[in-house]
């Protein structure tokens, strides 16, 4: 064999073993949709959904566990948005390149790498007992929130990286303050990609249950919460309290709920997709 | 000398980046409602002096001025001059057009809106003014709610020109605003500045000799950071004093 057929040997092998690498997350994945679905779809109707949680599994539905999804998602945006984006907004207009903003940086991208159970027993010691919210939505919010919010500092920033350096100036030359600057062309400019790397954000939270389960939500909580003081469970936490009973008709509830589960998520993905894409239409510097 | 008070004036003025020297000893006197030129080879300060005069290298890290700058002979450097105040009087336009992602509207009367102003007979008389004078209104007076971004480069660079006389400025500085367009845009922009030099003082950085000739009354020129020549432009182009002003407008270097 001669050196040259040596390389195109090896090239072709490459290139074989790099579609199996592709393909293999993409088969395991759609061999675990498969599976799931042709356990849980029977089992998805509307008493499913609207029903509350019950020992006997065909009786039992998610009505609680997906309104806590709902209100934890709304309260965590609530909570994280402002601070993610202004804290985002500060490091890349306002701080000077100091050894203090650097240092600030470098935690902030650790910190996206924290394990979640972390999170979860500092929200435990800080708001379920020092601030004495006990196991509610608003402890589990702030929880997710401070989960996310590294997520969210950076992709703020990284949106307002790319709005050039002539809008601002141009903005400047005309009198504006910074505040003004940043208020009146750099944020609208940059709120499509805020936006999506909060949405993004949002649908890692969406599926945490270990910090949720470590402050104390429950996975049997007999009625829907009616504000954010109330005890809580969310789909992630219900699905692991049922894939862990013995019974199979339990096992056919989880599939369900991970059907559901899977629906918010991809619908959050499809958003900030679309957001991202409608954005890079509108703004072509 | 008992000539009147000139606009815009820099007094020993040295600036630095850090340890680098960039401007050297600058001492120059512009007349109000003339057209001054600062001609130059590349990197040798001619940006950097212009932008003084509105202050845009506050934001520079680094940045240090030494001596004075003065509008109607005062001193903009001092502690109690308030920047955007100076800008309201000293509007610039940028050598890429860079209009905001806004409607046109949106762009003329931006100024405006910063300054808290939301009368909207008072907006829209404005940008209607502003418009006509910087040549534009014809082309854009039924399309002002249509993104900013939506014309051409020539017409983004009279919106920007536009933007800038909307908060009535005395003084417009431009760094090489035509060197991104079209020779019939830039024709344009010439004839823009030879009308606005009735009611402003203008000041433009150009690569082009046949540009400073045209649009300009005076000219300096810079090289290396230092002013070499600053004179009449008939008499800077056809008898100029230093050798290297000599080489530089006949096209031997730069
Ligand atoms: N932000 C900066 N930091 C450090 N040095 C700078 C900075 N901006 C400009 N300089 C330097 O200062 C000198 C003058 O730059 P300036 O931009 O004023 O030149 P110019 O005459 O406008 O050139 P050009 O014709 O290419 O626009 C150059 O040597 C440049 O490298
Ligand atoms: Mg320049």
């Amino acid at each position: 064999m001669t050196n040259s057929e040596k390389n195109r040997l090896k090239d072709k092998a490459f290139q074989v073993f790099g579609i199996f690498c592709t393909f293999i997350g993409l088969v395991v994945l759609g061999i675990f949709l498969f599976d799931i679905i042709l356990e849980g779809a029977k089992r998805i109707d509307w008493d499913f959904l609207v029903s509350l949680p019950s020992r006997r599994a065909s009786r039992a539905g998610i009505l609680t566990a997906w309104v806590g999804t709902i209100w934890i998602l709304l309260l965590t945006t609530i909570i994280a948005f402002p601070l993610g984006v202004s804290a985002g907004v500060y490091l890349e207009e306002y701080a000077k390149k100091t050894k203090l903003a650097n240092f600030l940086e470098i935690n902030i991208s650790n910190l996206a790498g924290v394990p979640s159970i972390i999170y979860g027993l500092l929200g435990l010691e800080i708001f379920v007992r020092q601030m004495r919210l006990g196991s509610s939505l608003l402890a589990g919010a702030l929880t997710l929130s401070l989960l996310i919010l590294p997520i969210i500092i950076v992709t703020t920033r990284e949106a307002i990286k790319a709005v050039p350096r002539s809008i601002r100036d141009g903005s400047f030359a005309l009198g504006a303050s910074k505040w003004q600057t940043v208020w009146h062309q750099v944020l609208p400019a940059s709120f499509g990609g805020i936006l999506t790397g909060i949405i993004l954000a949002l649908s890692r939270a969406v599926g945490e249950a270990a910090p949720l389960i470590v402050i104390g939500a429950l996975a049997y909580v007999p009625f829907t919460p009616s504000s954010p003081l109330d005890e809580f469970t969310v789909l992630p936490i219900q699905i692991f309290n049922w894939t862990s009973r013995p019974q199979e008709a339990f096992l056919t509830n989880a599939a369900a709920a991970i059907i559901i589960l899977l629906i918010i998520t991809f619908m959050l993905n499809g958003i900030a997709v679309y957001l991202r894409n409608r954005q890079q239409k509108k703004i072509k510097w | 000398m008992s000539k009147k008070q000139p606009k815009l004036e820099a007094r020993d003025l040295n600036a630095y980046y850090g340890d680098f020297h960039a401007l050297k000893n600058i001492n120059i006197a512009m007349e109000e409602k003339n057209v001054t030129a600062f001609i130059g080879p590349s990197g040798c300060g001619k940006s950097t002096f212009l932008r003084l005069f509105n202050r845009m290298n506050d934001y520079i890290d680094g940045f240090k001025v030494e001596g004075n700058i003065l509008l109607d002979g005062n001193d903009i450097y001092q502690k109690d001059v308030r920047v955007d105040e100076l800008r309201k009087q000293v509007g610039m336009v940028f050598q890429k057009p860079n209009p905001f992602p806004k409607t046109i509207f949106e762009n003329v009367v931006y100024g405006l809106r910063i300054q808290g102003i939301k009368n909207k007979a008072v907006l829209e008389e404005t940008a209607e003014r502003s418009l006509r004078d910087a040549a534009l209104w014809d082309e854009v007076k039924d399309n002002l709610n249509k993104s900013a971004l939506a014309l051409s480069g020539g017409q983004q660079q009279r919106l920007c020109i536009a933007r800038a006389l909307a908060i009535s400025p005395s003084v417009i500085l431009m760094d090489e605003p035509a060197s991104a367009l079209d020779p019939i845009s830039t024709a344009k922009i010439e004839e823009l500045i030879y009308e606005l030099k009735n009611d402003y003082t203008i000041v433009i950085v150009t690569h082009n000799m046949q540009q400073a000739g045209r649009v300009s009354d005076y000219t300096a020129f810079f090289y290396m950071g230092e002013l070499v020549e600053f004179n009449k432009t008939k008499t800077m182009f056809t008898s100029p004093k230093d050798e290297r002003t000599q080489n530089y407008i006949t096209g031997r270097f730069g």
